[in-house]
């Protein structure tokens, strides 16, 4: 994988300020601008970008896996749906529902997840990651869908909203406003942990693995143990997003433990510019709003994948860095 | 003791014979299914995610064709042809471009262009399942069974195409060609052997060989815009278990698993039985990485 242009060839780069300054500068900037974005946009466009940040999220995840240890994984639909169930679970089992039992079930189950497909999934070389990575997500998709007594089958769960709690200092319903407020802060939270990891010795493994698995492990470093560490964390953050989609649309269903949610995240990395944690999002911004205003023009009959499937494989081609490529090696450092 | 000699009394050895002749039928389907799939990864090292969808689009073809003219052989040949040319085109447009590129840009591409022909699919053709009518009515008894004689033969021409797939490898130009390739692609090229239309015809022939087995699969188990992960998930195990890119091995491991599956459905819910395919997968990864029918490690 080539990397994107130095940032020397960037003509509005500040000369004096440092690169640290410019990143938490653009950061508190686009930070304030989510923040605020809830109070000013109507209900519809608000759920929007709630969403947006929860896709964003799950597409995150994945790019530990495809853009930083050069690994693409077919099936973050089971860590998500995992994550959906395991908070679902946990809303209907406990009385009165508790907000961070929920997370501690979804995470759970995700983990319990990402476990399984990662001992086995890494013990075989990149394409053939891919193919196990689907297929295990695939067992537990029929696995969730079969199971009916416990999982609700084709029907999935639904619950109610917990309230929003912080033992013995809040406790409220969640509004949408506050809703936002409070994915916002898992995702933020989320990507700021994700940018240290990769930053870290740990990440620095990760990205020799991407770019030479057989020196990597010929230095000495166990890469397949450094693989299942990465799934295994790729897999708790994609079992938060599902968390977060299970507490924003109040159900879970088998339909996202589907290998159709493992390829939309795929195309949200790939069109956002995999390798640079925040181009999956704005992937996933770009995808969602392709996809509504299609269906907005055309109708809702309208295949708007066809379209969404071509400007995937001419970026594939043309442009495999993605929308953020050019910035790629700006924000990573 | 006890309870194992009742369970054996408790299989009912006519249902297990009938199982057996299902399992290696539609064996035999997921054989030509995955022996197009083996193919394409051993020569152009291209995971082809599409294929499920080319064997969808080729029974589709097979459908309109067969409406038309009222002809299933027509259908199948038209199907064959007509995908083929279609599997030549995609792999000149989207794949050609991304040799010498890493090999995950094959498989994002190769999704992408699934992703593309199964929404063309439930565009065109809408959600409701078609159904390809059987060429042949004749059935024969088997124990309490009518059983049709079409299944049998869908597992005859089948194991004919693979066989004269195999037969055109050994001996015909073309197929000299491909395994000069896949055996040495470099050399291969210096012999003045046209390596990347090579890759075209590989792709082209197992483009064709999947919307065959979409075709003759199509009077048992209906055409519908999903059948395609359906298939492209086995086959992928299948190609997992028997070896990667060993046709052989996947032929043996497609029967295998197809008659795992058809015995577990004696017991458990057809949907259920795919689970004893992921198993056979999972300790596959475990003890034979490099897949149960493979020969020693080149």
């Amino acid at each position: 994988m080539t990397t994107a242009p130095v940032e020397k060839s960037m003509p509005w780069k500040p000369a004096r300020l440092s690169h640290t300054a410019v990143f938490w500068m653009a950061f508190c900037v686009v930070m304030a601008l989510l923040i605020v974005a809830p109070l000013v946009l109507p209900p519809f466009w608000r759920r929007f970008l709630t969403e947006v940040l929860i896709w964003g999220l799950l597409a995150m995840s994945s790019d530990l896996l495809i853009g930083y240890t050069g690994i693409v994984s077919f099936g973050h639909s089971a860590f998500f749906g995992l994550g959906m169930y395991g908070a679902a679970g946990a809303l209907l089992a406990v009385k009165p529902p508790n907000l961070w039992l929920a997370i501690l079930f979804g995470l759970g189950g995700a983990a319990g997840a990402a476990l399984f497909v990662a001992y086995f999934s890494t013990r075989l070389r990149d394409i053939y990651f891919a193919i196990t990575t689907l297929i295990f997500s695939q067992i537990f998709y029929v696995i969730i869908f079969t199971w009916t007594a416990v999982t609700g089958g084709e029907n999935g769960l639904i619950f109610s909203r917990p309230h929003l709690s912080v033992p013995f200092l809040y406790d409220a319903r969640f509004t949408p406003t506050s809703l936002h407020w409070f994915v916002l802060t898992v995702v933020t939270g989320s990507y700021l942990i994700l940018r240290r990891v990769t930053q870290s010795p740990f990440g620095m493994v990760l990205q020799s693995i991407r770019e030479n698995e057989a020196r990597t492990r010929a230095i000495g470093y166990p890469v397949q143990r450094y693989k299942i560490v990465a799934v295994m964390l790729s897999g708790l953050f994609a079992g938060l997003a599902g968390v977060l989609y299970a507490l924003q649309n109040e159900f879970a269903a088998p339909d996202f433990v589907y290998f159709i949610t493992s390829g939309d995240t795929v195309i949200f990395n790939v069109i956002g510019g995999i390798g640079t944690l925040v181009g999956p999002i704005v992937g996933a911004g770009f995808f969602q709003l392709m996809r509504e205003l299609l269906s907005r023009w055309f109708g809702d009959q309208f295949p708007y994948l066809i379209p969404l499937g071509v400007v995937f494989i001419v970026m594939i081609i043309f442009l495999p860095q993605g929308l953020l490529g050019f910035a790629r090696r700006w924000l990573n450092r | 003791m006890h309870t194992i000699a009742q369970f054996l009394q408790a299989i009912p050895f006519d249902v297990v014979i009938i199982q057996t002749v299902n399992g290696v039928i539609t064996g035999l389907i997921l054989a030509l299914v995955a022996s197009g799939l083996t193919l394409i990864l051993g020569i152009l090292d291209v995971v082809n995610f599409a294929h499920g969808e080319l064997l969808m689009l080729g029974a589709y073809v097979g459908v309109v064709v067969i409406a038309a003219t009222g002809s299933f052989w027509l259908g199948l040949l038209a199907s064959a042809i007509v995908v083929a040319i279609f599997g030549a085109v995609l792999q000149i447009v989207t794949l050609r471009p991304l040799i010498g590129r890493d090999p995950l840009n094959t498989i994002l591409v190769t999704f992408g262009v699934s992703l593309i022909l199964q929404n063309y699919a439930l565009w065109q053709f809408g959600p409701i399942e078609r159904k390809i009518p059987e060429p042949i009515n004749a059935h024969f008894e088997m124990f309490y069974l009518q059983y049709p004689w079409y299944r049998i033969m869908i597992a005859a021409l089948s194991a004919a195409i693979i066989g004269g797939f195999w037969l055109y490898l050994k001996h015909g130009k073309f197929g000299i060609w491909i395994r000069a390739t896949s055996q040495d692609r470099v050399m291969a090229q210096a012999m003045g052997i046209p390596v990347p239309w090579v890759y075209t015809g590989v792709f082209a022939i197992g483009s064709a060989m999947a919307a065959a087995s979409g075709v003759l699969f199509g009077p048992l188990g209906g055409v519908s815009h999903t059948m395609g992960l359906d298939w492209v998930l086995r086959a992928f195990i299948v190609v997992v278990v028997g070896g990667m890119g060993n046709l052989a091995g996947s032929i043996a491991a497609a029967i295998f698993i197809s008659l795992l599956e058809a015995y577990a459905s004696i017991w458990v819910d057809p949907s259920q039985a795919v689970i004893v395919s992921f198993v056979v997968l999972i300790l596959t990864l475990l003890f034979r990485p490099t897949g149960l029918f493979a020969s020693a490690p080149r």
